[in-house]
């Protein structure tokens, strides 16, 4: 007789914590042909309210880590991602319907997109910033500062993202010193929990990435006007109802990136979008 | 027994798994060499730690074309994400054996285990991590949108930072798409033959990085072949000349990262106790034997002699003695040809007029020692000021104003590196602007990072490595045509 | 409310110093003369105190130092006469399982326990046997400091009375960091004069910087130079109430400022770390900061202090560890 297994339960990602929503509410999660596969956390409003807490309480601490650090950080996920690689190439072969080839594509497509991030943690500002020559007796000096708090969408396509367009999403947001809250696919949650999982045991502080699972629509409206947010990523928002949401936003005058048609896994563009440039001035005089 | 007379807090060599005899690391194999296998020595004892190949021409020869072939049949095909993954390995490796590659360092050049422990090998891992990550970026480094390696790069790297010396060519040159063959210095080949089973253990392609030891000859040997497309080496303004006029007319690249007399200068309104620190690790950190050292101290006039009575006290608490002790501050010097050229260019300065002052040290029986010595009264005229001795020896200078520091700063052909100590920030960034130095450390002394550019103006050598610009003199942009023959 | 701005109480050591009548004016210059701190510097030549390794004989000579060196203390709004008689036994007695560890260097308290510390310790008293334990008291509204100039000094008053070896006071961090140094160093003055007993001779003063509330290193090295010139006789970091307490950064600044004063004076004033350092690798060093920035005369009872609780048992476990060669545990130690 086979060994009877044991389902694991999905929960959100708060934090560095595991927690069900506080709405206590959960909702299916099927393969495409309606097959169950799990009972997700459906997040409420109080969810997404306290993932922005979490969040910014984690960002200074994170901001504050050299560029060094957090590029090791960035790699490690890909170490235990790797080490980890056939629980996700099951769960997307269940999720999306798709073959295992396909599947370990998409896995391998993840990994190198963090290992591509993680080696630019240290080397970006290098590249977007620089001394200017100002007309005078000044040290002039430019450089990207993480913009803070990120809510970010994950895609929602039917399939070939439910991990790579997450890790496409997040990777760049967090390369700069960002913390972010990620709503996972509507439909297709579980890599994303499987994925805060591998967070949660790579030296990423808890807060500096917080993910959301259930349905968009209800959360993005709060998580877009909410005051203590510093950006929206809608890169991954074309199905949902973005334009509200960017006027939403409006109101506290975020940055938003607006959703674009695929999301690219390797963008200097993308790193920058979600930093600001501060440029400082001083004196110079022998005397 | 006072409590300043710690108790031994030896390292054990234990971690160590050396082989007697070393072979030359060639297409991804040891072999024999066929030259005179000379010893490598330990400077603090004098005692043997193993036996080294000596790498002929025909070595040198075999070496560059294993490099060759692996450049145009695996290296050169493979994408920057994979080159990167390789480099990502090396690092981990290189974090993994750290204390192994620690003691070795310390073992093979003399210097203090603690520096090598919390300096030289973190640095190592830092780079190497720091280069992978370029490797899939190349595009963004500035060298145009599409980069290309050199080819074979041939690397010659001094005794002073052995491993960290040979992270700073390996590193950027693969990351670049390049492959390498590198010869260490002759008294320290240690941790690059352990670095050559770090490559086995990454699995890193054969050829990719060949290690070939021996001495000036073979140095000699790697420059003048036919079938390079870079020299980068790191050593004396003397060799580095020669290497310049040999290459020169022809289509390989050089760079240089050469000698140095760095001026180290304090202002009237500096921190005070920092810039002594600062001074002390300018200088006697690595027993001076660092190009970018900060051999020169140019200090307020005003201040002088408060400045040079904190200096000797707190040269009083160094403590040299056996290298692999925990709690020692100043190694061996690396060899006994080296103590010689110290010992001889500190006697000119006895006998050129200036007053030396030397730290009470207890000078142990074998091995290669130098106490830390303060000369003052020192003028812009003589030896101790213009030459570099390349040992714990520091020469003090005064001088007025912010005008007559710069000028007596620059006043020398080298231009690697320079400290300034003032609370003023626009005084610093002002005297920045004016030294002659690439590295320019303020309100703090010999600090490095892969991310930060280093090398040298005027005889200090050209070229840049850490950084973005650290890739330039391994790439070249698509759209240059070569000249040369 | 100061109606006015006094002149300042002359010292012994401000005269040497600014000489004549000192004047706010000239206090403020003074010390706003005096060459900065580099914190990121003074950061890392800490680290490398850290790197010290201390082993076999050193280890064991540092540990029995560290004890000698504790004021060992209790300063907490419900500490009780039977609190104060268990801490000033274990004061005497630190290790139950060996009676040749040395005994600490003093019980600290607060103005209105220090009777009952004097009775507890008896026999064990500073005044009956040379390597007794004194008493040593907060006072002038520790820990905040906030209270009348007359209410301070007669919160000094009182507890010297009561029998105090030792007083440790805080400075007036409000008027401090507004720039009143004046203020500040009148306050420490008429302190030191309220430790004048009967007998003419004065008890012992220690003078709290409160370095986590003053902030910056170079502000820690103002109020240490300021401390000393208006008659301190030991500088203190902290009361331990505040987070950051002590610190090997804030500790080497003051020991550099006092190593700087026996230069210009040959006087050696001590020094007292309090609060935070609770593991004995950390005190060990501490004691290596002395050792080499002012040197092993320092490394005495007389001149150099921990302020501590928890920090006896962790150094009395590692004693053990050293001469049974096993790890110790909290069963082998009192709880006081």
């Amino acid at each position: 007789m086979a060994r009877l297994s044991i389902p694991k339960t999905y929960k959100l990602y708060i934090g560095g914590k595991f927690p069900r929503s506080e709405s206590g509410y959960t909702f299916e999660v099927t393969t495409p042909k309606g097959e169950f596969l799990a009972n997700a956390a459906k997040a409420s409003r109080k969810d997404a309210r306290d993932a922005v807490t979490a969040a910014r309480a984690a960002q200074g601490g994170f901001a504050g880590l050299t560029a060094y650090n957090r590029g090791q950080i960035l790699y490690r996920i890909a170490e235990v991602l790797e080490g980890r690689r056939d629980q996700f190439v099951e769960e997307i072969r269940a999720s999306e319907g798709v073959s295992a080839q396909a599947a370990n594509k998409q896995v391998d497509a993840a990994i190198d997109t963090w290992v591509w991030y993680s080696g630019f943690a240290d080397k970006y500002a290098q590249v977007a910033g620089n001394g200017n020559p100002v007309a005078g007796p000044y040290f002039n000096i430019s450089t990207p500062e993480p913009t803070g708090v990120v809510v970010a969408l994950a895609p929602a396509g039917k399939s070939g993202e439910s991990l790579l367009g997450l890790s496409a999403v997040l990777a760049p947001i967090l390369t700069s010193g960002n913390t972010a809250i990620v709503l996972a696919h509507p439909t297709q949650p579980l890599s994303a929990i499987s994925f805060a999982e591998v967070l949660a045991t790579s030296d990423v502080p808890g807060g500096v990435v917080n993910i959301l699972t259930g349905d968009p629509a209800p959360l993005m409206p709060w998580l877009a006007s909410h005051a203590d947010v510093n950006a929206l990523d809608l890169a991954g928002g074309s199905e949902g109802d973005w334009v509200t949401w960017q006027s939403d936003a409006a109101d506290t005058l975020k940055r938003v990136l607006a959703p674009s048609v695929g999301i690219p896994a390797r963008s200097v563009e993308r790193i920058v979008a979600f930093t600001e440039l501060k440029t400082v001035w001083h004196t110079k005089a022998l005397g | 027994m006072g409590f300043l007379d710690y108790a031994p807090a030896p390292e054990s060599t234990s971690v160590l798994n050396l082989q007697k005899e070393y072979g030359l690391f060639i297409g991804g194999e040891f072999v024999d060499g066929h030259g005179s296998a000379f010893a490598t020595v330990s400077p603090s004892t004098e005692e043997v730690i193993a036996t080294v190949a000596e790498a002929t021409e025909a070595d040198v020869d075999k070496a560059i074309a294993a490099a060759r072939k692996a450049y145009d049949k695996t290296w050169s095909r493979m994408s920057g994400s994979e080159r990167g993954k390789y480099l990502f390995r090396i690092a981990r490796i290189l974090q993994e054996r750290a204390r192994e590659l620690a003691v070795a360092e310390t073992l093979d050049n003399g210097k203090p285990i603690r520096e090598t422990r919390d300096v030289d090998i973190p640095l190592v891992a830092a780079w190497f991590f720091y280069y992978a990550g370029w490797a899939d970026k190349l595009e963004y480094a500035g060298a145009g949108p599409n980069p290309k390696a050199l080819g074979v790069a041939a690397q010659i790297i001094p005794w002073n930072f052995p491993l960290l010396m040979l992270a700073w060519k390996i590193a950027p040159a693969l990351a670049a798409g390049n492959t390498v063959v590198l010869k260490p210095a002759e008294t320290t080949p240690l941790t690059a033959l352990l670095f050559a089973e770090i490559c086995q253990q990454a699995d890193l392609p054969a050829g990719v990085v060949n290690i070939v030891t021996g001495a000036g000859a073979t140095g000699a040997a790697l420059v003048a072949h036919p079938d390079i497309n870079k020299v980068a080496f790191t050593g004396s303004t003397p060799v580095g000349r020669n290497i310049a006029q040999t290459l020169a007319g022809s289509s390989t690249k050089v760079t240089l990262e050469l000698g140095g007399k760095g001026a180290n200068i304090i202002f009237d309104d500096a921190a005070i106790d920092q810039a002594i620190e600062g001074v002390v690790s300018g200088i006697f950190f690595n027993q001076g034997h660092v190009c970018c050292a900060g051999s020169r101290l140019l200090v307020q006039e005003n201040i002088h002699d408060d400045v040079v009575s904190r200096l000797q006290r707190r040269l009083s608490t160094l403590r040299l003695g056996d290298p692999l002790d925990k709690n020692t501050d100043i190694g061996a010097v690396n060899s006994k040809a080296q103590l010689a050229r110290i010992t001889e260019l500190a006697n000119s300065g006895d006998e050129e007029g200036a007053h030396r002052w030397s730290a009470a040290c207890e000078i142990p029986a074998r091995g290669f020692w130098f106490p830390p010595t303060v000369f003052t009264d020192v003028q812009t005229s003589h030896r101790i000021a213009r030459e570099e001795i390349f040992g714990p020896v520091l020469s003090v200078m005064t001088f007025r104003t912010p005008d007559e520091a710069v000028a007596k700063a620059n006043n020398t052909p080298y231009g690697l590196s320079a400290g300034i100590w003032t609370e003023k920030a626009s005084r610093m960034l002002a005297i920045a602007d004016k030294l002659r130095a690439g590295v320019i450390w303020a309100n703090t002394f010999n600090k490095f990072d892969p991310a930060s550019p280093f090398g040298g103006y005027k005889e200090s050598g050209y070229g840049r490595e850490g950084g973005r610009h650290g890739l330039f003199p391994y790439l070249e942009s698509s759209d240059w045509t070569k000249g040369g023959r | 409310m100061m109606t006015r701005v006094p002149a300042v109480h002359q010292t012994p050591r401000s005269q040497t110093i600014l000489g004549g009548s000192p004047t706010e004016k000239a206090l403020k210059r003074f010390l706003e003369g005096i060459p900065g701190v580099d914190t990121i510097g003074a950061e890392a030549r800490a680290a490398g105190f850290n790197t010290r390794s201390l082993k076999t004989s050193s280890k064991v000579w540092g540990l029995n130092t560290i004890i000698s060196m504790v004021d060992l203390t209790t300063l907490e709004g419900a500490d009780t006469p039977g609190k104060v008689r268990t801490l000033a036994k274990k004061a005497t007695m630190p290790d139950p399982l060996d009676l040749s560890a040395p005994s600490v260097a003093a019980v600290c308290v607060y103005g209105d326990m220090v009777a009952e510390t004097r009775a507890a310790l008896g026999e064990w008293h500073v005044s009956k046997r040379p390597d007794g334990v004194a008493v040593a008291a907060v006072a002038t509204a520790f820990p905040s400091g906030r209270a009348s100039l007359p209410v301070k000094i007669m919160d000094t008053e009182f507890a010297v009375s009561e029998g105090a070896d030792e007083i440790d006071m805080v400075i007036d961090r409000g008027a401090f960091l507004a720039g009143k140094m004046g203020l500040v160093f009148d306050q420490i003055v008429q302190v030191k004069e309220a430790c004048q007993r009967p007998d003419g001779s004065y008890a012992h003063l220690k003078v709290i910087l409160e370095t986590g509330e003053l902030a910056t290193l170079d502000n820690v090295r103002r109020a240490s130079w300021l401390a000393i010139l208006a008659g301190a006789d030991f500088i203190k970091t902290s009361t331990g109430k505040v987070q950051p307490a002590a610190t090997l950064p804030v500790t080497t600044t003051m020991l550099e400022v006092i190593r700087d004063w026996h230069g210009m004076t040959g006087e050696k004033i001590g020094m007292k770390p309090a609060g935070g350092i609770r593991a004995s690798k950390d005190a060990l060093r501490y004691l290596v900061a002395v050792a080499e920035t002012v040197g092993e005369e320092w490394l005495t009872p007389d001149l150099f202090r921990f302020g501590a609780s928890s920090l006896l048992n962790d150094v009395v476990m590692q004693r053990q560890k050293m001469t049974t060669g096993h790890y110790s545990g909290p069963d082998y130690v009192s709880v006081d």
